[in-house]
C-alpha cells in the first residue's frame, strides 16, 4: 500500500515539473504559434541560476532566506525570455515555420554553451535545501518532504495560471490574440506587448520548473535537451497550445514513466514516444487541442 | 524571403557539366595533394553530403522539414554494427545492403505515419519517432552496447583483401576515400535524375501548391511517401558509409540534436539548390572540426552562425552565390 502511495507521489512529482515546462511551451505556441526548441534550455537556465544563487548564499544564511531564493531561477529565465523575444524571435513571425525552428535550434546551441561558460562543465547542486526538510514516514517507508513541496508548487502554479488566463483582463486579451491575432490587433490590442508577455510567462514557468527540480537532482549540461523531448511528448499528447492538455499530458507522462521505470525499464522512454505517436495518429490535434 | 528564387532551376545535365567535371576531378585528385588527416575529413564531409542530399529531397523539393533524420542515419550505422556483431561479416557491400534494407523498412514504417502531416506536426512527429529508436539503442545494453556503442573494424572493400598492411589511417585516406567518392558520385547522379524526373517535378508542385497539385491529379500522400523512402535510404547509406570512418557507433547519432546538424548543414549550403546541401555538409564538417579545435564553446559559435544565416542569408552559401552571380555578370558586362 505505502509503496503505491510513494509511486503515486513520484508520478505527481514528475508531472508537476513536466507541466511547468510543457505548459510554458504550450502557452508560447498557443499565443505566438512558435515552437521554441530552446525552451528546454530555459528550464536548465532556471536550474543553474537557482543552484548558483543558493550556493552563493549558503554560508551562514538563514534557512528561510534560502527557500525564498528558490524562485530566483524562474525570474532569471523570465528576464532572459523578455530579452530574447524582441531581439531574436520577432523578425521571424512573418516567415515560414521552418525558419523559426532553425533559429530556435541555433539559440539552443548558444544557450547550452553560455551555461557551460558561466558555470563550467560540472554539475551544480543545491542539495542542502532538499536535505534540510527531512523526510516523512509513509507506513513503513520514508519519503522526502521536499518532493511534496515540489508537488504543491506544481499544483499552485497550475491554479494560478488557470486563474490568470481565464479570470483576468489580461487573460482575455491573451486568449483573443491566440484565437485571431489580426482581429485582436484591430480591436486595439498591442500584439507585440502580448507576445513579449506570453513569452516571458512561458519562460518563467520553464525556469520555475528548473528551480524546483535542482535541490532534488542537480543542474547538468544537456538537461534542457533531454527535457525538451519529454515536453514535446506532453504537448503532443495534450494538444499543442492547450494548457488543460499540458496538465493532462503531464499527468499521463508522469504516471506512465513512474510505472514504466519499475515495470518495463528498457522500453520506458520508447513507450512514452510511442504514446505521442499514437495520439498524433488518432487525434492529430492532441486530446485537448483545437483542430489544426 | 522574397529575394530567394523560389524555383529550383531545372538545368539540363549538359549545363551542369562545366562546373561538375572540375569539381569531380578535384575530388579525385585531392588525396594526392593533401595529408591523410584532411582526406579523411573530406570523406566525412562527402558522407554527410549524401545524408544532406537525401534530407533535402524532403525539405527543398517536397517542402517537409524533418527533425528526425538521425533515425535513418543511425539505422544505417547500427545495421552495419549489428551485422558485424552477429554474423561476423566484414564485407562493406554486405554492410551497405543490410543498411539499405534496414533504412528502407524503418523509413517505410515511419513514413507511413509521418506523411499524413505537414509543417510543424511533421517536424515534431519525425522527431518523436527518431527518439523511439534513440531510447532503444540507449537502453538495450546487451544488444547495442548502450552509450559504449559498438565497435566495427575496417571492412573489406569489393571483396579484396586489405592491402595497406594494417595501416588504418592510410586505408581510410586512400582505399576507403575512393570507395566513398564512388558512392558519392552514384548518389549525386541518382538524386539528380530523381529531382529532374516527372516524379521530382510532381514533388515540387506539391511543395509549391498542395491544392493545385491535387487538382492536377497528383496523389499527394503517395508521392510524399515515396520521397520519404528515398530520403530515408540515402541517409541510411550515409550512416553505413560513416561507420568505418568513425570505427564506432554510439546512440549520439540517433539523438535529435544530430538531426538538427543535418538540417543545419543543408541550410548552410542552401536548401533551394541541388548542390547546396553537399557544399553545406563539407563546409559544416570543416567548420565544426576547426571550431572544436579552436574553442571549447564551438557549439555557441555554430549556433551564432546558424542564427546569422537564417537572419541574413536564408539562401545559404550556394543560394547566395547563385543570386549574386547574375548581378556580378551584369556589372562586369556594362
Amino acid at each position: 500500500m505505502d509503496i503505491l502511495v510513494i509511486h503515486l507521489f513520484n508520478a505527481l512529482l514528475y508531472a508537476s515539473v513536466l507541466f511547468l515546462i510543457a505548459g510554458g511551451l504550450s502557452l508560447i505556441y498557443g499565443v505566438m504559434r512558435i515552437v521554441n526548441l530552446a525552451h528546454g534550455n530555459l528550464y536548465a537556465f532556471g536550474a543553474y541560476v537557482t543552484a548558483w544563487v543558493v550556493g552563493q548564499a549558503l554560508a551562514g544564511a538563514h534557512p528561510v532566506i534560502l527557500y525564498l531564493l528558490l524562485p530566483a531561477g524562474a525570474f532569471a529565465a523570465a528576464l532572459l525570455g523578455a530579452i530574447l523575444e524582441p531581439t531574436l524571435l520577432r523578425p521571424f513571425y512573418r516567415r515560414a515555420e521552418e525558419y523559426q525552428l532553425l533559429v530556435t535550434f541555433g539559440l539552443l546551441m548558444i544557450l547550452e554553451d553560455l551555461m557551460r561558460f558561466f558555470w563550467g562543465p560540472y554539475p551544480l547542486t543545491a542539495t542542502s535545501l532538499f536535505e534540510k526538510m527531512g523526510s516523512l514516514k509513509i507506513g513503513e517507508s520514508v519519503y522526502p518532504r521536499y518532493n511534496l513541496l515540489v508537488i504543491s508548487i506544481g499544483v499552485l502554479a497550475a491554479g494560478f495560471l488557470w486563474a490568470f488566463v481565464y479570470k483576468t483582463r489580461f487573460g482575455v486579451v491573451l486568449r483573443a490574440t491566440s484565437q485571431d491575432m489580426r482581429r485582436a490587433s484591430a480591436m486595439g490590442v498591442n500584439v507585440n506587448r502580448v507576445y513579449i508577455q506570453a513569452f516571458t510567462i512561458g519562460c518563467f514557468m520553464a525556469g520555475l520548473g528548473g528551480a524546483i527540480v535542482v535541490p532534488g537532482q542537480s543542474a547538468v549540461l544537456g538537461m534542457g535537451v533531454d527535457a525538451l523531448v519529454l515536453a514535446f511528448v506532453v504537448v503532443v499528447v495534450g494538444g499543442l497550445g492547450s494548457l488543460e492538455g499540458a496538465l493532462v499530458g503531464a499527468l499521463i507522462v508522469g504516471i506512465v514513466r513512474e510505472f514504466g521505470v519499475s515495470v518495463f525499464p528498457e522500453v520506458e522512454l520508447a513507450v512514452l514516444y510511442l504514446i505521442a505517436v499514437v495520439v498524433l495518429l488518432v487525434r492529430p490535434a492532441g486530446l485537448f487541442g483545437r483542430t489544426a | 524571403m522574397s529575394t530567394v528564387p523560389l524555383t529550383l532551376q531545372a538545368r539540363s545535365p549538359m549545363k551542369a557539366l562545366p562546373w561538375a567535371v572540375p569539381v569531380a576531378l578535384l575530388l579525385f585528385a585531392l588525396p594526392q595533394a593533401i595529408d591523410p588527416y584532411k582526406t579523411i575529413l573530406l570523406a566525412y564531409g562527402l558522407v554527410m553530403g549524401i545524408a544532406a542530399l537525401g534530407f533535402n529531397l524532403l525539405l527543398g523539393y517536397t517542402g517537409l522539414l524533418s527533425f528526425g533524420h538521425s533515425a535513418y542515419f543511425g539505422v544505417g550505422a547500427y545495421a552495419v554494427a549489428l551485422i558485424f556483431k552477429y554474423f561476423h561479416v566484414r564485407s562493406m557491400e554486405l554492410f551497405l545492403l543490410g543498411a539499405i534494407l534496414a533504412s528502407l523498412v524503418v523509413s517505410a514504417l515511419f513514413g507511413f505515419v509521418c506523411v499524413r502531416y505537414t509543417r510543424i506536426f511533421f517536424g515534431i512527429l519525425t522527431l518523436a519517432l527518431s527518439q523511439v529508436l534513440w531510447s532503444l539503442a540507449f537502453k538495450f545494453y546487451p544488444i547495442t552496447g548502450g552509450t559504449d556503442g559498438l565497435r566495427v573494424p575496417t571492412p573489406t572493400l569489393l571483396g579484396l583483401p586489405l592491402d595497406t598492411a594494417g595501416d588504418k589511417i592510410l586505408f581510410l585516406a586512400r582505399n576507403y576515400y575512393y570507395y566513398v567518392l564512388g558512392f558519392f558520385f552514384a548518389c549525386v547522379l541518382v538524386m539528380w535524375v530523381i529531382v529532374n524526373s516527372p516524379f521530382g517535378k510532381a514533388l515540387q508542385a506539391i511543395r509549391d501548391n498542395e491544392t493545385r497539385a491535387e487538382f492536377v491529379g497528383i496523389h499527394i500522400r503517395r508521392y510524399r511517401f515515396v520521397a520519404f523512402l528515398v530520403s530515408g535510404v540515402f541517409t541510411g547509406i550515409a550512416g553505413a558509409l560513416w561507420v568505418p570512418l568513425n570505427g564506432l557507433t554510439t546512440p549520439d547519432i540517433l539523438y535529435w540534436p544530430f538531426s538538427g546538424e543535418i538540417v543545419f548543414m543543408t541550410v548552410l549550403g542552401g536548401f533551394r539548390t541541388f548542390s547546396g546541401p553537399i557544399f553545406g555538409a563539407v563546409v559544416f564538417n570543416y567548420l565544426k572540426t576547426s571550431a572544436v579545435g579552436f574553442t571549447t564553446y564551438w557549439q555557441a559559435l555554430l549556433g551564432a552562425i546558424l542564427v546569422f544565416l537564417v537572419l541574413a542569408l536564408p539562401g545559404g552559401i550556394v543560394g547566395t552565390v547563385v543570386q549574386l552571380f547574375p548581378m556580378l555578370k551584369k556589372r562586369f558586362s556594362r
